[in-house]
């Protein structure tokens, strides 16, 4: 339809009409086509994206087939899969994926257990519900690093009010590896349950309350409606915050360099030191696509089983 | 109007020339946080005062230090003139072509005459040429209670169970007797604070210093070789005293490096203290330790065969590839290497390594530690210094901290897995 033209008369309405357009309507009224408007939105994005994103990742990937030490000054050299042949033959790689691979069960184990139990004890009517939930939420909005000079200072084994309260000595929770492994993963789950409890409550409250009446009429026992209604329906928002959180917990530094100083040493402090203390940048780009594949395939079979189970 | 426009020429070119000069009157000195570095600021002024050049001294905290430094370098940046690195640093950093060739400047201003050879040799020296000029000198040595090491009962107690008198600690075996003697959990005391931190170099320097003691060695440094040398039957046998030692050190002692170890001695737990010179002021002065009037100092004991070593600490300033002030720079090495500045650095706090400074009794006798700071600094001895030393600090510590800290193996066994990573990772 050709554009059809304004009665010089009614000029003041059309101003009125176009004032209360959102941007996209305003920008077609000044000539933009669809096109232009997408474009104006996707295009920063996509460009930021290459240069901060994809474009390091390609980068890095290069690097990781070579044999280059950027504190040396020196060209890479290409090498192959050497590195990657290097890496996964290194005991000490394996123990750091060992130890990673316990800090990720125990502590999102943990945070599962607790964020549900949470959420299960939130799901219903009492008084200040909204501010206890808003107290159970602050953990999850203080930085790590506050989080963990603060933990290291509960656990002391000499004055930490951890020890007093449980009444257990000089217990020296950040003593040995193992110690420390379960103290720093008791910290991350105190601190990110409320994340589960979040999308649990958020799950829990979708729940058609038609099925528990029916239930309730049915004289179903309560681990029966547990496990028949409340699981099966909120399991998707679980493993939503399940993949979330097994991917953050993969990729845990922030606690585990504060409080332990490095003695649990989990595979991204073992990147750390690989790529800015060793400045070995061949290989911790290679370490560092590792991981990538190993978070990728965890994710990947989440994913699959969410899918699954939504489609049930 | 001719003269106008020569008149107006004439002022840019003297504005230009006054802003380039202006520019070159500012040199920038990276270091770590840490109170030598305030004494290096007040040093400094006085050279600002003398020739008119601002001198900053930047710092950063010691964990943050050499991850700073290197992206820093790496990057060819000229954030920094001048810095203040560790001298295991001294392979990467001259191997990159990061640090200025200073072996003309040490020999033709008589550097190494004038400077303790120990600490030109481990600060300044890689590849056969000199990269730094020793600035803050180190070493590893300790601190203990005299109180409790004076105290009649406590005397006559030591005497009737080990056979001889209580007193500073002659060889590794009367450190080992004293820190076992005074380990009393029931009374909250123990024998001693060591270094066992894993994140960078601590405990590196702590085992380090018992083997040198020890007559052993942590390689071949000239020919790149390890295997029969860092796991010797010598250096087994040291790293069992450490081990040994450990077991006399308060509750969690597993991450413990300068600040734990004077904040244990300062809390009364610990009868000695091994810990860098640099952080003994804290321990002389009484604002910060209670029990500074009662402290002495000794240098760190000779071994089982007599033989008697100090893990170096401290650092050599270097003149960064990619400054653009290298000539200023220059002419404040000249000004630093000068024995009245390295006077006024000794009093400041600084540690010299001048040996003119190092030796006068007026510097022997300014504080009660700088006797044993300056008997330490004649046998320091130090880490490996090539390129891939991070890697080899790495290895040490994931090898060694658990066999110290928990008795996981043995020596043997942790000094031979040592052995192998070193000798993977000099090889590639």
């Amino acid at each position: 339809m050709p554009p059809v033209p304004i009665d010089q008369s009614d000029r003041g309405n059309v101003v009125a009409v176009l004032a209360t357009l959102d941007s996209g309507s305003r920008a077609a009224a000044h000539g933009w086509s669809d096109l232009t408007i997408r474009n104006a939105f996707i295009i920063p994005t996509i460009a930021f994206l290459i240069i901060f994103n994809i474009f390091p990742l390609i980068y890095s990937l290069g690097f990781s087939f070579t044999e280059y030490q950027v504190s040396l000054n020196k060209p890479a050299q290409f090498i192959g899969l050497q590195n990657y042949a290097d890496l996964l033959s290194d005991p000490a790689i394996w123990r750091s994926f060992t130890t990673t691979a316990q800090y990720v069960i125990v502590s999102v184990g943990g945070q599962m257990i607790v964020g549900f139990g949470l959420a299960l004890l939130l799901n219903r009517p009492f008084p200040f519900k909204g501010l206890v939930t808003t107290l159970l939420m602050l953990p999850m909005m203080l930085s790590p690093a506050v989080v963990g000079l603060f933990w290291k200072l509960l656990y002391d084994p000499s004055w930490g009010p951890i020890n007093y309260a449980l009444g257990i000595g000089k217990f020296e929770w950040l003593s040995n590896r193992v110690n420390s492994l379960f103290a720093v993963a008791i910290t991350d789950i105190w601190m990110w349950s409320p994340f589960v409890m979040l999308l649990s409550l958020a799950g829990l409250s979708a729940i058609p309350k038609h099925l528990y009446e029916a239930a309730a009429i049915d004289r179903a026992s309560w681990w029966y409606t547990f496990t028949r209604i409340t699981l099966p329906l909120v399991s998707p928002l679980l493993l939503i915050a399940l993949i979330f959180r097994t991917m953050e917990a993969f990729k845990a530094f922030d606690l585990p360099f504060i409080m332990s100083t490095a003695s649990v040493e989990t595979i991204a402090i073992k990147l750390y030191q690989m790529a800015f203390q060793g400045w070995d940048t061949g290989r911790a780009s290679a370490l560092a696509y590792i991981v990538l594949i190993v978070v990728l395939c965890i994710t990947n079979i989440y994913v699959k089983y969410l899918n699954r189970v939504k489609e049930r | 109007m001719r003269t106008v426009h020569k008149g107006i020429l004439a002022g840019i070119g003297l504005m230009l020339a006054s802003s380039t000069s202006v520019l070159a009157q500012e040199l920038t000195i990276f270091w770590a946080e840490w109170d030598p570095a305030n004494y290096l600021q007040e040093l400094v002024n006085d050279y600002t005062a003398e020739t008119g050049v601002t001198v900053t001294v930047q710092t950063t905290p010691w964990s943050d230090f050499q991850t700073k430094t290197f992206a820093e370098l790496n990057a060819q940046g000229d954030a920094y003139d001048m810095v203040v690195g560790d001298s295991q640093w001294l392979g990467a950093a001259s191997t990159g072509g990061h640090y200025v060739d200073l072996t003309k400047f040490v020999t033709d201003n008589g550097v190494d005459k004038s400077f303790v050879p120990a600490t030109l040799q481990y600060y300044s020296q890689y590849g056969g040429k000199y990269w730094s000029i020793p600035l803050e000198g180190d070493a590893n040595g300790w601190a203990y209670r005299k109180d409790w090491f004076e105290d009649p009962t406590e005397m006559a107690n030591f005497k009737a169970k080990y056979g001889y008198d209580l007193a500073v600690p002659k060889n590794y075996k009367e450190l080992l007797d004293i820190a076992e003697f005074f380990t009393r959990p029931d009374q909250n005391r123990y024998g001693v604070a060591l270094y066992t931190q894993t994140s960078y170099d601590a405990m590196a320097m702590g085992v380090e210093q018992t083997i040198f003691t020890w007559g052993g060695e942590l390689g071949d440094y000239a020919n790149n070789k390890v295997d029969g040398i860092i796991n010797s039957p010598s250096n087994v046998e040291a790293l069992e005293a450490y081990r040994k030692l450990y077991t006399f050190t308060p509750p969690n002692w597993t991450q413990a490096f300068f600040a734990e170890n004077n904040q244990a001695y300062t809390e009364g737990l610990v009868a000695m203290n091994m810990n860098y010179f640099a952080f003994m002021p804290a321990l002389a002065s009484e604002a910060t330790n209670p029990f500074a009037k009662t402290t002495g100092y000794f240098a760190n004991p000779p071994g089982p065969n007599g033989d008697q070593h100090a893990a170096l600490g401290g650092q050599g300033i270097s003149i960064i590839s990619y400054s653009k002030n290298q000539d200023e720079a220059y002419k404040f090495l000249q000004w630093f290497i000068k024995d009245d500045v390295q006077k006024k650095w000794a009093e400041l706090g600084g540690y010299t390594c001048s040996a003119a400074v190092l030796n006068s009794e007026e510097f022997l006798n300014a504080t009660p530690y700088n006797r044993a700071f300056a008997d330490s600094m004649k046998i320091v001895k130090d880490f490996w210094a090539v390129p891939v030393f991070a890697d080899m600090l790495f290895q040490m510590n994931d090898r060694l901290h658990p066999y110290i800290t928990t008795g996981e193996g043995s020596a043997k066994e942790a000094l031979d897995g040592l052995a192998a990573d070193w000798d993977k990772t000099l090889a590639n």
